[in-house]
């Protein structure tokens, strides 16, 4: 069960690439360009989250009528409601690497396997990033390690 | 303000497969896809379902070999950013993405559409600093 469910989680995997491949995303300079209202603009991103949005708003729905998911008991989404500090200056800072780079984890990670330059030292910084704030931020929040995947 | 490179149609297509992705994940496992979750908890102790988070990961790695055989003008040759920018950006991404509990992926497609309130002030935020930054390093330092 366990084997046939992490087949599913590698087709998600492998089709989540493939859509930000078509998508865009992997570009830098697409990125950027999006993320430069003030000069040449180029709006394409925001069609991008259109339409993602639009498949998983609907999609979403319908799967979540369903008691469980295929491979486990219950659904496993966050429910909190609440805005607090971390996750706004968590977003914050996440969004001026974004523009500073022009890559946000998942096209970061796609990018890698290339092996170009820049999307390599992307994602080992990254990665090193993460771990830091695991080490600065867990052992106050004992909910780390065990947080929602998002 | 004027609009270049306009690819609205790939976008779309793109933003579906996306949207299709996250849904496979929450049907199957019932999980939200957030890559910055998923791939970060690898590297992290405490994580109890490895395999299934390195089946994700994997996946990516396969859809990145797909694309570079079908597609490979996905991935540009070069970097319009500095090297030393790139792992100052990297590790700020790295850093925020964990603290906020969620990226692009998470806050930004999968949260949204389930209109949680947090991912969209999340969205909202990393939105707003992503252009802030942009315009500071292209327009106010005219950098890059």
């Amino acid at each position: 069960m366990a084997m046939k469910g992490n087949l599913f989680a590698f087709a998600s995997g492998l089709i989540f690439a493939v859509g930000l491949g078509v998508s865009g995303m992997t570009s830098q300079d697409k990125v950027i360009e999006f993320l430069d209202i003030s000069g040449a603009w180029d709006p394409s991103l925001a069609f991008v989250m259109i339409g993602a949005i639009a498949v998983h708003f609907v999609a979403g729905r319908i799967v979540r009528t369903r008691k469980s998911p295929i491979f486990d008991t219950k659904f496993h989404l966050p429910t909190s409601q609440d805005l607090d500090a971390k996750l706004l200056a968590g977003a914050a800072l996440f969004g001026v690497g974004w523009g500073l780079g022009g890559f946000c984890p998942g096209p970061g990670i796609v990018s890698s396997v290339k092996g170009g330059a820049a999307p390599l030292v992307f994602v080992v910084t990254m990665t090193l990033g993460m771990i830091l704030q695991h080490f600065v931020f867990a052992p106050r929040t004992k909910s780390a390690p065990v947080q929602a995947a998002r | 303000m004027h609009i270049v490179n306009f690819t609205p149609l790939p976008a779309l297509l793109g933003g579906a497969i996306v949207g299709l992705a996250a849904t496979v994940l929450l049907l199957s496992h019932g999980k939200v896809a957030g890559i910055s979750g998923l791939y970060g908890g690898l590297f992290v102790p405490g994580t109890t379902d490895r395999p299934f988070r390195s089946a994700f990961v994997g996946g990516l790695v396969a859809g990145a070999l797909l694309l570079l055989i079908a597609l490979p003008r996905a991935f540009p040759t070069t970097s319009p950013v500095a090297l030393p920018l790139v792992a100052i950006a990297g590790l700020i991404v790295g850093f925020g993405t964990r603290l906020g509990n969620g990226c692009t992926s998470g806050h930004g497609v999968c949260g949204t559409s389930r209109l949680s309130y947090r991912s969209m002030a999340a969205t909202a935020t990393f939105m707003a600093t992503g252009f802030a930054t942009v315009f500071v390093t292209h327009h106010v330092l005219g950098g890059n």
